[in-house]
């Protein structure tokens, strides 16, 4: 936007103090993001940036915080680096450990999420959907109820039935936690939904199923997608129901670094944060392109 | 001809099924239709939610650690009501309580009940039923010469109302309120009111988080919201990016900006703001966790303002400029006004989430920048009082859902957008 013609000096003025101000909320925004990426390769273990880094000298930056999260945990770390060496890593690195339980859980989670969450939100966005504004209520709250009463509550449901210290345990409560999301997204998309679609399909002689694989489906999938990318970020970032209901065998990433920050925090968890940082990057590109993808499909706003 | 003669009949479908009817059957259809998609997610947030906080309630007003191994009391107590004198058959029944309670060693589960109600009794229990066994009758002078203490009528008061396991003494205590020996309800004195103060800094600092996320959001969904479509999305990058960025990522990062050893401090002493010996404490108190906090929030507040502000013609500013109101007038009798929306539903989200805050303040807010959250996390995990923090989270669950409520009543949750 640009300063009208008819502006008084003041206005401009104040048009460029304010897109100032604008650049540093921006600036706010993203730097506390960006300053730990570099950080992570620092030589010294140090939380800030030392002179050797600030003059760019090669010797100042190092991947030693990389290769601890590789070798924290490893029987032989100082074994030489063959086969055996990374099979180690594989199975007894903390790191790779609990990458390997957030993934799963975060798999089965998400799918389990995205399937009811769908369904539920098909039904909801029909009309004669009896109480729909009181089921809604439900379905989202836990988004909005906080995460510390949900573990509360999950903490002595689990208890008394067996599922604390369980995957199906926490694979429930994360995907309890991820369909708020799905549903939002999925409703979103359904709202632009032409009806009259899957009624031509339908008078086409198709049967309901081939309609919802045929034609429904397709037009609500980037809708589905970012809700599960949602629900998976959602359970790959929780860490409050695994600290209550989780017992030794289901840590995960973002436990991990809750102990570690507790405990003795060291550059090695900017090293994880900074791959995690990459993780969001690459899920957030994907959401908008499926964004895009979405808006072209229902004719809108090309992006 | 018969036609004009026929009785006016009903209009009915090719089945002869009167039309009323089958379009009542089929709406019928489509609703149990409609229900069934809902149906599988509906009772699974059941199990998984709706339960489990079911549960939580229960045992905010469900104790039965007292109850349960003190049967001989809990019979004396129902047979003489409150201000009998305790005479030798309360002491009797306690001796039994006592000396089963050593047979079972549940003289722990049982004082600590006590524990929380009179603070420093439950060492009494313990210390007591080591010497159960040798207790004999007048056990009113066998007891208190174990113990003096065991005379305290407050002592007496407490095991009275701990004999029922269904109790509202947890909500009194969450609410910084305890029972005098008469069972009347009183506060608890200064000092010890701790609850209290914890709910109303949790309120405070959720407020100020939630005024400085609106004035920080403001101006940039205005930005974003008035330049064109292309520029907006690549600006939206650095809205959405935190929104993507784990919690803990973000809070690790603050952890390292704010430090003494941190990076702004550096800075700081760099430009020569402060001495070296004098860099600020940032964290490990309320200034952490705010800061922390509005940074992580300030999406939420983002997104439902520039969609609001999207949707507000620019035509509308500049016909009051052609009507000859300043550009301050303009704003604040015509734009201003048309955002009240996105304000009002990204300051009731920003606050909604905020109050329940636990991970930030946990990692950086030290001990005076706790929350609400962070004193039932400790009651779960350290003391063990779980129905004390069933109790607090109750009443945060109470707060919040009125304010859900309120959300929904003026923004709607079908409103409600990611992204």
């Amino acid at each position: 936007m640009a300063v009208p013609a008819y502006a008084s000096p003041l206005e401009r003025t104040w048009h460029y103090t304010y897109l100032v101000i604008c650049g540093l909320i921006f600036f706010f925004l993203i730097a506390p993001i960006i300053v730990i990426i570099p950080l992570s390769f620092n030589a010294e273990p140090y939380f800030t940036f030392t002179e050797k880094m600030l003059s760019f000298d090669p010797s100042g930056y190092s991947m030693r915080w990389y290769d601890m999260l590789l070798t924290f945990g490893m029987q032989e770390p100082q074994a030489e680096r063959g086969w055996s060496w990374w099979m180690d890593v594989w199975h007894h690195a903390t790191w790779i450990d609990v990458a390997k339980n957030s993934i799963i859980i975060g798999f089965f989670s998400t799918i389990l999420a995205t399937v009811l969450g769908t369904l539920a939100a098909l039904g909801l966005s029909r009309p004669e959907m009896p109480f729909r504004r009181a089921v809604m209520a439900v379905l989202i709250s836990p988004m909005i109820v906080p995460i510390i009463i949900t573990a509360t509550g999950l903490f002595f449901f689990y208890s008394k039935t067996g599922l604390a210290h369980t995957y199906p345990g926490i694979i429930m409560a994360h995907a309890t936690l991820g369909i708020p999301f799905v549903i939002i997204t999925v409703t979103a998309t359904l709202v632009g939904f032409d009806h009259s679609l899957s009624r031509a399909a339908a008078n086409l002689g198709a049967d309901p199923r081939t309609t919802f694989f045929k034609i429904v489906m397709p037009l609500i999938l980037p809708g589905v997608v970012s809700g599960a990318l949602f629900a998976f970020v959602t359970s790959f970032d929780e860490v409050v129901v695994v600290l209550f209901v989780a017992g030794y065998d289901q840590q995960t990433i973002p436990r991990q670094m809750w102990n570690g920050i507790r405990e003795q925090i060291s550059p090695a968890i900017l090293a994880v944060a900074t791959i995690l940082v990459f993780v969001s990057i690459a899920l957030l590109t994907t959401v908008e392109l499926l964004r895009r993808r979405s808006e072209k499909l229902r004719g809108m706003s090309p992006g | 001809m018969s036609d004009a003669t026929m009785e006016p009949t009903e209009l009915r479908t090719a089945d002869g099924l009167p039309l009323k009817k089958a379009l009542a059957k089929s709406q019928a259809r489509a609703k149990r239709r409609a229900f069934l998609l809902v149906a599988p997610l509906f009772l699974f947030v059941l199990i998984t939610f709706v339960v489990p906080i079911g549960q939580m309630l229960l045992q905010s007003v469900y104790n039965d650690s007292f109850s349960k191994n003190a049967p001989a009391l809990g019979q004396w107590f129902s047979e003489h009501p409150l201000g009998t004198p305790i005479d030798e058959s309360a002491y009797a029944a306690l001796a039994a309580d006592l000396k089963e309670m050593k047979a079972n060693r549940t003289q722990g589960e049982a004082g600590t009940r006590i524990n929380y109600d009179v603070a420093g009794t439950r060492s009494l229990f313990t210390s007591t039923a080591r010497k159960a066994d040798k207790l004999e009758p007048p056990y009113k002078e066998a007891i208190l010469d174990i113990n003096e203490g065991w005379s305290d009528p407050n002592l007496w008061r407490a095991m009275r109302s701990a004999s029922h396991p269904y109790t509202i003494d947890f909500y009194l205590a969450a609410l910084d309120m305890t029972r005098d020996k008469d069972d009347n309800i009183v506060s608890v004195d200064e000092t010890r009111s701790i609850y209290g103060t914890l709910f109303m800094r949790t309120a405070i600092l959720s407020l100020v988080i939630t005024v400085l996320c609106m004035i920080l959001a403001f101006p940039i969904a205005h930005l974003l919201a008035s330049l064109p479509l292309a520029k907006s999305n690549l600006l939206m990058i650095f809205v959405l990016l935190p929104f993507w960025t784990s919690l803990l990522v973000r809070t690790t990062s603050w952890m390292v900006l704010l430090q003494q050893q941190g990076v702004l401090n550096d800075i700081m002493v760099w430009l020569g703001i402060v001495s070296d010996n004098g860099r600020l404490e940032m964290m490990y108190n309320k200034t952490g966790t705010i800061v922390a906090m509005t940074h992580i929030l300030l999406p939420f507040m983002v997104l439902p303002l520039y969609s609001v502000m999207r949707t507000i013609p620019v035509s509308y500013v500049r016909a009051a400029r052609s009507l000859g109101a300043t550009s301050w007038t303009a704003f604040r009798r015509i734009y201003l006004p048309q955002t009240l929306p996105g304000i009002g539903a990204g300051a009731l989200l920003v606050f909604i989430l905020s109050v329940g805050y636990y991970i930030t303040p946990a990692l950086v807010g030290g001990a005076d920048g706790q929350l609400i959250s962070n004193m039932i996390a400790f009651h779960m995990q350290k003391s063990l009082n779980w129905s004390l923090a069933a109790a607090l989270a109750s009443l945060l669950l109470g707060g919040v859902i009125i304010l859900y409520w309120l959300y929904d009543r003026l923004v709607g949750i079908d409103n409600m957008k990611l992204g």
